[in-house]
């Protein structure tokens, strides 16, 4: 199934480094409404089925907003959560930190319109962390107390801020969004950055900017820094057979085909594989799911959350471009699991010494979960 | 098709008259479009540096080009600049043009509004610009005695500091006025003493300009409406134009303003600046001021075409910038007005349909290829595309569409302006690099700049020579010395 069934692409417009694609959608959906809550706040978020005051499995990232996703069960119009006839309500003032129970949660229902509130990409973001999440299933005796103990916790990662790309924000701002679009594919320095797509036009033009405040991978904005400019990219206007209007009509319909056809190219790597999803959530007519890419060290790798209409339709899509360190590591982590967390049977199940494995195992920075002891002799076996 | 030829027939005899020709168009199609403030696309120091640079080159090598463009319409901050420049390098004035070089300067300083004009003379302060000449002009300008006490009270500072610097003798009480506090003494000069009784009368307070009054009526605690109700007949029609809502908020009602003295760009920079709710119920007062603005305009400029189409770019960067609110888009509108009351045909395409032209947003991409197309097939004499030239749905074709127009004969006149000044491109963003005889683009601050456009731009052509356009730049300074 296509990432983006039932949208189209639009030409790109470029500033700098970062080239972004409009997604347009020619029927807006008016059953499924997402809005943007703002937070302001770090947040932590229990993901285990207790109470939120509960220790437990906590989440712990700075959140700066949460998406409120409204439909309706029988298709009828709903309006998006804040809207409002009159001046806008005062603001109300945050808290420093904000405990918040679970990824997504379903909030009281008002007038036979279900609400749920998400929190965008950290949903994804957790299917990731949590893979593999308690470490080790049998206690061999190369894994360190800690891990014998406590699994991988506290497993973190490094995302960069939105805003800490250079230009992303005077790129949104001077981006003239069309009358259909829905949402956007976003490239920095041809690298695919990340996929937002919103179900309604009116959802996305208020929730454009919140990509500054989504995080990117760390890749991408020194992608931003060492090459400012992205290579130029252009459609010649092929005027030399055309004789009359309609001829020029039909070389303009065929740059525009043109670029449909370069914003395919581009979009490649989230068009053409085929990730694993999880379904987190139903809701009416609608499936809210999280997918993870195959974690292959020679392709990009993207996590993301997207909500899927019956038809099969992509309502709500927003991804996250894994580094290279962290698809490394999830790789190695995958592969340990296989070779059901052995050091010897892993490196024999992935053809490679195992002192090779345990230098790749430090590298990736999971050295951690091993005794000193089990690595340096692991370090010590022939290479050949 | 018809071969192009690599390079257009030349109506210069040497390759240098054609560049000084293609470095005047250059510069006179900048100086009408920048003002030096920010733009959607640059901001203001990137603005001024590019500007600043174009002046630099031009006054260095064509100064008597240079000192000339004063005559032909450009907007009041390049003439700023090329009075100041022109009076910083009077010692390489060649001696045969020093009389016209300073009528011209004296001319174009009279002819500046006063705000601008004292700021220049302000600036000649600042930047240590005094000879002889300069000294003699500022001190002419300043002493003219119909506007010299009213100056004295409203340009306060500015008058004092270019008194100072001129050498300028200070008349009658001016110098008790200006240098030795007012506290002291009563004066004879009537606007003095309404001045310094207004320090300690409420009454007095109303006989000032209104920006004096302002300030005064703060320190006397007078209240807002009061103060409005009472101020309101020494308003200028500026200030009546930016207190029209303040008014109405504390009044009740506006201040009267006479719409018809307002030319259109300024009066749709209003109209677009009011609330959606509030053009639709005023909509038939507002359309009645645009079209009498739009006919007054036209009777002005003197021109006729027959049938003309423009299109219109009301993306989302005809908004403009915090500096210049919507003026790309208040450009647009009157010129849609503008042009249809200047030809016996007119029709108007939007980048995105417009039912209502007073009710447009800035919103959407930059299409300007399907509205040329529509354009095209009404088959207009003259197509005048206003945009500021940065086009991406599809990206950048625009231009080409319209040389394959022109080239096969399906329309007989193009003309691109923009009233963006884009710093990368040291002018306004063309539609096209490859033809710029075919679609030629020039800057504009106004719609009424059109025809000045239009005439202009036939000089881009490569059979026109720089003869002609030194001889237009010569008519056109006679009239303007007349």
């Amino acid at each position: 199934m296509s990432m983006l069934q039932g949208l189209r692409l639009g030409p790109p417009q470029t500033l700098g480094a970062i080239r972004i694609i409009p997604v347009l959608r020619d029927v807006a959906t008016v059953d499924l409404r997402l809005a943007q809550r703002s937070i302001d706040a770090l947040g932590v978020v229990s993901v285990d089925h207790r109470a939120k005051d509960d220790p437990g499995i906590k989440y712990v990232a700075f959140v700066p907003h949460a998406f409120v996703v409204s439909h309706t069960s029988d298709g009828s119009p709903v309006a998006t959560l804040g809207a409002q006839f009159g001046l806008p309500k005062g603001e109300q003032k945050g808290h420093a930190v904000k405990l918040m129970h679970r990824m997504v949660k379903r909030l009281d229902d008002e007038d036979g319109t279900s609400r749920v509130r998400m929190l965008p990409l950290h949903l994804a973001m957790e299917g990731f962390l949590a893979l593999h999440f308690r470490g080790p299933d049998i206690l061999w005796k190369e894994y360190s107390a800690a891990t014998k103990r406590f699994g991988l916790d506290p497993r973190t990662e490094r995302v960069a801020r939105g805003s800490w790309l250079p230009g992303l924000e005077e790129a949104l701002r001077i981006f003239e969004l069309a009358e259909r679009q829905v949402g956007m594919l976003l490239y920095v320095q041809e690298a695919f950055a990340s996929a937002f797509v919103m179900p309604h036009p009116d959802d996305y033009r208020a929730a454009h900017r919140s990509v500054l405040e989504d995080f990117l991978g760390e890749t991408l904005v020194q992608f931003g820094i060492l090459h400012p400019e992205a290579p130029s990219a252009w459609a010649h206007l092929d005027t030399d057979g055309a004789e009359t209007l309609e001829d020029l009509a039909r070389a303009i319909e065929d740059v525009r085909e043109r670029w449909r056809d370069y914003a395919t190219t581009l979009a490649g790597a989230l068009l053409e594989r085929d990730p694993d999803v999880e379904l987190v959530r139903t809701m009416g007519r609608f499936r809210l799911e999280r997918f993870l890419p195959k974690f292959d060290l020679e392709e990009e790798s993207h996590v993301g959350e997207r909500i899927v209409a019956e038809d099969g339709s992509v309502q709500y899509l927003k991804t996250f471009r894994l580094s290279t360190a962290q698809v490394r590591r999830a790789y190695l982590m995958k592969r340990l699991a296989e070779g059901e967390w052995r050091l010897e049977a892993t490196a024999k199940r992935m053809n490679v010494p195992l002192a090779q494995l345990a230098d790749r195992v430090i590298a990736a920075g999971l050295g951690y979960m091993f005794t000193p002891f089990a690595l340096a002799e692991a370090r010590k076996q022939p290479v050949a | 098709m018809e071969a192009v030829p690599l390079l257009p027939a030349c109506g210069d005899p040497t390759p240098s008259q054609r560049v000084t020709r293609e470095d005047l168009l250059t510069f006179v199609s900048a100086a009408f479009a920048c003002t030096g403030q920010r733009e959607f696309h640059s901001d203001g120091r990137g603005q001024q540096i590019s500007i600043k640079f174009l002046h630099d080159y031009v006054v260095g090598n064509y100064r008597r080009l240079y000192a000339r463009m004063l005559a032909c319409g450009i907007n009041h901050f390049n003439q700023a600049e090329i009075v100041l420049r022109l009076l910083a390098t009077g010692k390489h004035v060649r001696p045969g043009d020093r009389a016209e070089e300073n009528a011209l300067v004296t001319r174009a300083l009279e002819r500046l509004p006063t705000q601008r004009a004292m700021r220049l003379v302000s600036r000649l302060a600042e930047e240590g610009v005094n000879n002889r000449r300069t000294r003699a002009i500022v001190a002419r300008y300043l002493s003219r005695p119909e506007s010299r006490d009213f100056r004295a009270v409203k340009y306060r500072r500015h008058v004092r500091r270019g008194m100072l610097h001129a050498h300028v003798a200070f008349p009658d009480e001016t110098a008790a006025f200006l240098g030795a506090g007012i506290e002291k003494r009563r004066f004879t000069t009537p606007l003095f003493e309404q001045f310094r009784a207004a320090r300690h009368s409420e009454r007095a307070v109303y006989e000032l300009p209104f920006t004096i009054a302002e300030g005064l009526a703060r320190k006397h605690g007078i209240p807002r409406a009061t103060f409005l109700e009472k101020i309101a007949p020494k308003m200028t029609v500026n200030e009546r134009l930016r207190f029209q809502e303040t008014t109405r908020k504390e009044l009740g009602e506006s201040v009267a303003l006479d719409v018809g003295r307002l030319g259109p760009t300024r009066l749709a920079t209003f109209v677009l600046g009011l609330p959606a709710h509030v053009r639709e119920a005023r909509r038939a007062e507002l359309d009645a001021a645009l079209e009498a603005s739009a006919a007054r305009a036209a009777r002005a400029t003197g021109v006729r075409y027959a049938k003309v189409a423009c299109v219109l770019d009301r993306s989302w960067s005809a908004s403009g910038s915090s500096e210049k609110r919507r003026r790309p888009l208040a450009v647009a509108v009157a010129a849609g007005r503008f042009l249809a009351a200047v030809s016996d045909e007119a029709r108007s395409f939007w980048t995105e349909p417009v039912e209502d032209d007073l009710a447009v947003t800035a919103r959407g991409a930059t299409d300007l290829a399907t509205p040329i197309l529509a354009a095209l097939a009404w088959k207009p004499e003259l197509l005048v595309v206003v945009s500021d030239g940065f086009e991406n749905d599809p990206p950048e074709v625009a231009g080409d569409l319209l040389a394959a127009a022109r080239r096969r004969g399906l329309c007989p006149f193009v003309i691109h302006v923009n009233p963006v000044f884009d710093d990368a491109s040291i002018g306004p963003k063309p539609l096209t690099q490859r033809f710029p005889d075919l679609v030629p683009t020039f800057g504009i601050r106004d719609a009424e700049d059109i025809p000045t456009a239009v005439a202009f731009s036939a000089f881009a052509h490569g059979a026109a020579s720089l003869a002609e356009l030194e001889a237009t730049l010569a008519t056109r300074t006679e009239a303007f010395l007349a």
